[in-house]
């Protein structure tokens, strides 16, 4: 049922006291759902209005939220054009690891996607392109059988009708309870690539937050351009493995984009809203490629 | 847990990882006596936890790419205890692409509990190097035969391991991560790492079954106990996989290594017979 609406003034006065007052707002306050969020980065209060108005972009400091797969299909693709493939494809539970399906329920529901990964073509300032986007919303945007089968199938695709080629990835890494299966999906995809490579194709792969593990490990990483959008983790082994297998603390800024391009693992950083237009203007420099 | 209540895959992973069991250099050494080692990945460095090389085998030239973990306590601090960096990742991609050159088959040996997860290994792009390797491993155009000798951990296994033919060792393991790494993860617990190798489908056995190696070969006694069964058991293997794969055309080489790979998984998808796509056939 709806708060009424003194109920919810009530608890926004409360809202605007704890910010005001600097207190600890993370836990203290109890925000009511989907009016605020609170920006990870700077702490500030966000409309959530605001914030889907602004792409996912906190308006006080540019911090990029995460978006859903679909969203982002919007926010990059020519109106209307987005025709989805392979869209039945999900998982199984091929090793009966306990609690899967109940994680697969769970990510079904929260992504509003029958997989963590959604595909298809679509034409970006009218140039036809094959478009693949992990949604972190679906456990973590991980790699099992299912994501690595329809990444590899839009591969092929891409590869068979001679399309360019953008996935935007935003994962965990490979998918933890459908074991080697998983990790085979890294060679799997990352094989289509070779395929795709060698069929004389642009391939422009956008790393997004998160962007690490199995899915930095392969296909992410392989692009002709790799992207980095702002606000991204982006690297091969997680802050909390590196930090207990090190012992000491990591530096500052460590595994973000800025860490990302200087050190050579990404062509570019953009923001959200530039990517659109940086993407359209990489496919120009790339002319059409007939067999 | 198995009906018997031994927990084998857990006795399989303490196996793998035994003080005793022989490292890649023992194999080398087993199977490869006039092996040279060459060094450097031409761009960063030298990897001691990756070991590249040329040998003779059964009278032909083949490339060797291993991964060895030390055998005693300098020795495994020098060699990472078998965590390869990326110049140890590029090391192995630049003999691989001079074995294809050449012509030679490529041999690799995989012991490793991971690709190593540092500063300096994310700094050098650990991600991208295992990556390529992926993709290149895919359409290099000689065989690529793969041992793997005692662990197979996660990306920094395949890393190597993207083969023709995939055997493994009885006592060898190969998983996505380690069970106390799977344990935190799902359990919170590292401590529940036997509970998690008893799920995780990663002894030999489990592997064959799910089509991800192709040979399992015996131990006899352990390779910790006795190496002699093992190593005569892999050699037999590698001679015998090296004359299949000789015989096949370039092309025929490639597309059955992709299908190979292109096959693994279990997914659900109507369009196709409306249930379980599982290793194809």
């Amino acid at each position: 049922m709806p708060d009424s609406l003194s109920e919810r003034k009530e608890r926004l006065a409360k809202f605007k006291k704890t910010i005001l007052n600097k207190e600890d707002s993370a836990r203290s306050v109890d925000i009511p759902e989907g009016l605020f969020v609170k920006c990870e980065a700077c702490g500030n209060a966000v409309y959530q209005r605001v914030l889907d108005q602004n792409d996912g972009i906190c308006p006080h400091c540019g911090y990029h939220f995460k978006i859903g797969a679909r969203r982002r299909i919007d926010l990059v693709v020519d109106p209307g054009t987005f025709r989805e493939m392979d869209a039945d494809i999900s998982s199984e539970n091929p090793l009966g690891m306990p609690e899967y399906e109940e994680k697969l329920a769970a990510g079904k529901k929260s992504a509003g996607m029958p997989e963590a990964f959604l595909s298809g073509t679509a034409a970006i300032a009218a140039r036809n392109v094959a478009i693949g986007v992990l949604d972190s919303a679906f456990m973590m945007g991980s790699m099992g059988s299912a994501v690595g089968e329809k990444v590899t199938r839009l591969i092929e695709a891409a590869t068979a009708q001679r399309l360019p080629l953008v996935i935007f990835s935003a994962s965990g890494g490979a998918r933890m309870q459908e074991g080697i299966l998983s990790l085979m999906q890294m060679a799997k995809t990352s094989g289509a690539l070779s395929r795709f490579r060698d069929a004389g194709l642009l391939y422009i792969s956008v790393l997004t937050n998160p962007t690490t593990g199995g899915v930095a490990a392969s296909f992410a990483s392989l692009g002709d351009v790799n992207i980095a959008e702002k606000s991204s983790l982006i690297g091969f082994a997680g802050p909390r493995v590196i930090k207990q297998t090190i012992r000491q603390e990591l530096p500052e800024g460590f595994q973000t984009e800025p860490f990302q391009l200087k050190h050579g693992a990404v062509d570019l950083v953009a923001s959200r809203k530039e990517l659109r237009v940086l993407i359209a203007r990489l496919l120009q420099f790339h002319p059409e490629v007939r067999s | 847990m198995n009906g018997d209540n031994r927990n084998v895959a857990w006795e399989k992973v303490k196996l793998a990882r035994h003080p005793k069991r022989p490292t890649a250099l023992a194999l080398i050494a087993r199977l490869f006596p006039d092996f040279l080692e060459l060094h450097g990945d031409r761009v960063f460095g030298d990897d001691p936890a990756m070991v590249c090389g040329l040998a003779t085998f059964d009278g032909r030239p083949v490339t060797v790419i291993a991964q060895e973990k030390g055998t005693n306590t300098d020795d495994k601090i020098h060699r990472n205890f078998g965590m390869p960096h990326p110049e140890g990742y590029r090391k192995a991609l630049r003999l691989m692409l001079q074995a294809e050159r050449f012509h030679r088959p490529i041999v690799t040996i995989i012991d490793t509990p991971g690709a190593y997860p540092g500063i300096g290994a994310e700094e050098r792009g650990q991600a991208s190097a295992i990556a390529t390797n992926l993709r290149e491993m895919m359409s290099i155009k000689t065989p690529i035969v793969s041992i793997v000798l005692g662990e197979g951990g996660s990306g920094g296994a395949l890393g190597i391991g993207v083969g023709d033919r995939v055997a493994m060792f009885e006592n060898a393991t190969y998983s996505i991560l380690s069970p106390e790494g799977f344990a935190a993860i799902l359990y919170k617990d590292a401590e529940q790492a036997p509970l998690a190798a008893s799920l995780m489908k990663l002894t030999a056995s489990d592997l064959y079954a799910l089509h991800v190696v192709d040979e399992v070969m015996p131990e006899g006694p352990g390779l910790h106990e006795d190496p002699t069964t093992g190593f005569v058991a892999v050699s037999g293997y590698l001679s015998r996989a090296l004359v299949a794969l000789g015989g096949l055309p370039t092309e025929r080489l490639l597309d059955e290594r992709y299908g190979k790979f292109r096959a693994m998984g279990a997914i659900y998808d109507p369009m196709h017979h409306g249930e379980t796509d599982e290793n194809q056939d």
